[in-house]
């Protein structure tokens, strides 16, 4: 058995500990808000918070985030700023990506709340969108930053 | 003016005397607190199969598109909302089941979403059915009141009597309207009396979409459900010869290993134990007659096509001799690679099969044809197999199918194993799971008279049908010419007086299917760079020299006049920065684009900046419009930049997004939107955005280095070479 603290609740989970965290939340845990997009860490869809930090669950062992703070898209306040950012600058369009791309900026502005263009650039670009939202995700990022958004025509 | 519009029988349907009741309250999302599923079922008025309205007040829209991002779930409403005078705020969309009710107003006896067509095809549909409901609401009401119809009004859910002050809310007059007679006409807006449609409107779906609470496919569940993942042939059109499934069985979390006609189905507890069972599992293939496909090889096959001629699609005058006779004389060849579609949601499909239904959950474009392709494999009839068509994480297409590959296997698994089974695609399985976009060869030749205008145009194009084989057929396949294959060159805007157009459509194994834009995605390229080559041959303004050329189409010569203005067109950029524009018609809509780009002295191409002016008739939500436009930008930036699906000894050399790489967001250029206001019929929004992205950054890569990419994709640092 191997426990974890999701969202603040412990679960007790029966998986191989090579299991990576992705499909435990998803299919044992039933929290299906993190998404499945590449399997190998390449589009970001998966992203979750461990001990703060922003992971690609689908690379992640299980047995890596025992003991540790997770925290997936379900975990996140409706009132963050990063969700009110972006339903206020109306970002997604199929949506699939989005929790990946919210726990990615959740965990960007916490460490770095005044980020610049290069900095979200870097931060970024790790999830695809292939709606391809990423002005409107850079627009919100500024605003959940409370950097006015600069003018410029939608 | 106002018009009277008939209402047919097939657009009005009282549920209870014709869709039995049950069917439209027959569905909800499988997360009973999604706020997409159907509160306000009790006593509820459905005046027809679009409209439910609950005595909680709830007005509940369902809608038979498909919604995969491109916003249908919020402007099918807008439409239904705008004659029905209903509190928006009430507003919930439920997903549409099949039946015939549903069927799409341009297709023929099949409910679908795709070609751009969802605003077109129920613009006047939606409204009629909103304003026939408002004026049952009204009769209602003028009955309980005792008042004259005419004196009565509806705004933002009630029905007011102004003269006596009386109001009654919708669900107020729920029952009572519910077992009146729907009218027999009804009269539509003016639009200069529109309160919805043109104004920006946030979307429905979005809180469920920022929460991680919205349902896709891959996240619906029943009780009892296994998970599969597929071992499907290394090649196309491969058989399993023998295989072992010893070593699979004994993963903990496997419960079956079975063959179905794809290949070799995994069946397990979740997804990682099948993952895990697959790659235990021991197949041989039987590898058939596209075991030695190369790129290579049908790159000399279609060239060698190319120089011969094909099926006639257009032919005025006489473009050979004209060339021959010409001044000076231009010739190109142009060619671009398969594309995948990569949805960002993994292909999936849930079936519950039971002796006497079947029950399918599924991300699909292409409902009635996947429940009929359902049924034949179930063994069941039609109407025994019901579709939830859940939220799509992206279609551009690969959702709709005419072949059903995705929902028709699951089917099969489902079979085998008789209990509920979700199968879901790995990535690697859908970048290599076929249909694509058809790989195309193009041979473009154009004469120039003494002042450098063009007499002749000559072009012709090898590739694949995607239609041929299909149900289709016989819709999209005209004198031998496969509409698709030509569209955006058969009818290309230019004013050339001689012109010809051909079609070569080889027979290759690689399955093929419709990819956002379709045909437009290859022969925008082909045509807007063409044309760019002439203008520069001709020593004039490629902006210029398009205006010229389009006396005929008004439409065209405003976005791209539009574009060039807000892009600064001529002005001066930084050194190593140039510009290009592209303009192209398809799905109704007419899109010009301004692409500035920078190429470095390693070669690396950076699009800084993309102007996008659409002229897609009347706007029903602007900034769906936007959005669909930058999308648009995106997804065709990625496939100019770096899409390529690639063959050796028959197997697709891509997997994932490391090789099938996406625009990221250190790649997303700045996009500018604009739309031309418009009173004509609102057209596509959701592919034109895509067609002139290729093209706007091929010809500003031309304007910066003098070297003409005629071949796709651009490639990182590809300029080098």
């Amino acid at each position: 058995m191997i426990s974890l603290v999701i969202n603040g609740k412990r679960h007790m989970v029966d998986v191989s500990p090579d299991t990576p965290l992705l499909w435990v939340i998803r299919d044992h845990i039933g929290l299906t808000g993190t998404k499945f997009g590449c399997g190998m860490a390449q589009c970001g869809a998966c992203t979750v918070l461990i001990n703060g930090k922003a992971e690609r669950s689908c690379q992640t062992p299980v047995r890596d985030a025992q003991g540790k703070k997770i925290t997936t898209i379900e975990g996140v306040s409706e009132t963050h700023p990063v969700k009110k950012a972006w339903i206020s600058e109306e970002v997604p369009q199929c949506g699939y990506c989005q929790s990946g791309q919210i726990m990615q900026t959740v965990a960007l502005l916490k460490s770095n709340p005044r980020p610049t263009e290069g900095d979200i650039d870097e931060l970024m670009s790790g999830c695809i969108c292939r709606c391809g939202t990423y002005q409107r995700i850079r627009r919100a990022i500024r605003t959940a930053a409370g950097v006015a958004a600069k003018g410029g025509k939608k | 003016m106002s018009r009277i519009i008939n209402i047919s029988r097939r657009d009005l349907l009282k549920t209870g005397a014709v869709l039995g009741g049950g069917l439209i309250l027959g569905f909800s999302l499988p997360v009973p607190k999604s706020a997409l599923a159907g509160p306000g079922k009790a006593k509820s008025f459905a005046p027809n199969a679009f409209i439910r309205i609950g005595d909680d007040d709830i007005v509940t829209i369902i809608v038979n598109k498909s919604e995969m991002g491109q916003g249908v779930y919020t402007s099918l409403p807008m439409l239904i909302a705008e004659e029905l005078e209903c509190d928006w705020t009430k507003i919930r969309v439920e997903s549409a089941p099949v039946a015939p009710e549903y069927n799409h107003t341009e297709w023929g006896p099949v409910q679908g979403t795709g070609g751009s067509s969802s605003i077109r095809s129920t613009w006047n549909q939606f409204r009629k059915a909103g304003a026939a409901a408002r004026l049952m609401l009204i009769e209602a009401a003028a009955d309980s009141w005792k008042v004259d119809e005419g004196s009565c009004r509806a705004d933002k859910g009630y029905v007011i009597h102004d003269r006596s002050g009386k109001r009654l809310s919708f669900g107020a007059l729920a029952e009572k309207a519910s077992i009146l007679d729907p009218p027999k006409e009804v009269v539509l807006k003016k639009p200069a009396d529109f309160k919805i449609i043109g104004k920006a409107t946030k979307r429905l779906d979005t809180p469920e979409k920022v929460s991680g609470r919205a349902v896709f496919g891959i996240d619906a569940k029943v009780k009892g459900m296994l998970t599969a993942v597929v071992a499907r042939p290394p090649v196309f059109g491969g058989k399993v010869k023998t295989f072992d499934p010893e070593k699979t069985r004994k993963i903990a979390g496997v419960k079956e290993v079975v063959q179905v006609p794809s290949g070799i189905a995994v069946v397990a507890t979740g997804f990682w134990p099948a993952l895990n069972g697959r790659e235990a599992l021991e197949v041989e293939w039987e590898e058939g007659e596209n075991a030695g496909l190369s790129t290579e090889r049908l790159r000399s096959r279609y060239a060698n096509l190319s120089m011969t001629p094909g099926v006639v699609a257009k032919k005025e005058g006489d473009a050979s001799g004209a060339i021959a006779k010409s001044v000076r004389q231009i010739s190109a060849e142009y060619e671009v690679p398969y594309l995948a579609h990569a949805t960002m949601e993994p292909l999936n499909c849930l079936v519950d099969l039971r002796e006497d239904r079947c029950e399918i959950w599924t991300g699909t474009q292409f409902q009635t044809i996947d429940r009929n392709a359902a049924a034949a494999a179930a063994g069941l009839k039609q109407e025994q197999v019901k579709i939830h068509t859940t939220l799509l994480g992206g279609g551009f297409g690969r959702r709709a199918n005419p072949r059903s590959d995705f929902v028709v296997e699951a089917v099969h698994v489902a079979k085998a194993v008789k209990q509920p089974v979700k199968v879901v695609w790995t990535r690697e399985d859908d970048i290599r799971g076929g249909y694509y976009r058809p790989m195309w060869y193009d041979r473009i030749s154009a004469g120039l008279d003494s002042h450098g205008m063009p007499v002749a145009w000559q072009h012709t194009i090898v590739g694949q049908s995607i239609i041929k084989g299909t149900i289709f057929e016989k819709g999209f396949i005209k004198n031998g010419v496969d509409g698709t294959s030509v569209e955006g060159a058969s009818n290309m805007p230019y004013d050339v007086p001689n012109i010809s157009v051909d079609l070569h459509s080889p027979d290759i194994g690689v399955p093929v299917l419709w990819w956002r834009s379709v045909g437009h995605s290859h022969t925008a390229f082909v045509v807007e760079s063409f044309i760019d080559e002439l203008a520069h041959a001709a020593a004039k303004d490629p902006y210029e020299f398009r205006m010229s050329l389009l006396h005929k189409h008004p439409r065209h010569k405003a976005v791209l006049e539009l574009a060039a203005q807000k892009a600064g067109w001529g002005s001066p950029l930084p050194n190593g920065h140039g510009r290009g524009i592209a303009v192209h018609e398809s799905f109704g809509s007419f899109v010009a684009q301004v692409a500035e780009v920078s190429v470095s002295n390693k070669g690396e191409v950076r699009v800084h900046k993309v102007v996008c002016v659409i002229d897609c008739g009347r706007t029903v939500n602007p900034d769906t419009v936007y959005a669909q436009m930058e999308s648009g930008v995106v997804f065709g930036l990625s496939a100019a930049l770096f899409g390529a699906i690639t063959f050796k000894d028959g197997r697709v050399l891509q997997s994932n997004f490391h090789d099938y790489p996406m625009v990221r967001m250190k790649q997303m250029p700045k996009v500018e939107v604009y739309i031309i206001p418009s009173e004509e019929t609102p057209q596509g929004v959701g592919e034109p955005g895509v067609p002139p992205i290729a093209p706007a950054v091929c010809n500003a890569i031309f304007a910066v280095t003098g070297k003409r990419i005629r071949s796709l994709p651009v490639g990182v640092g590809g300029l080098q070479a």
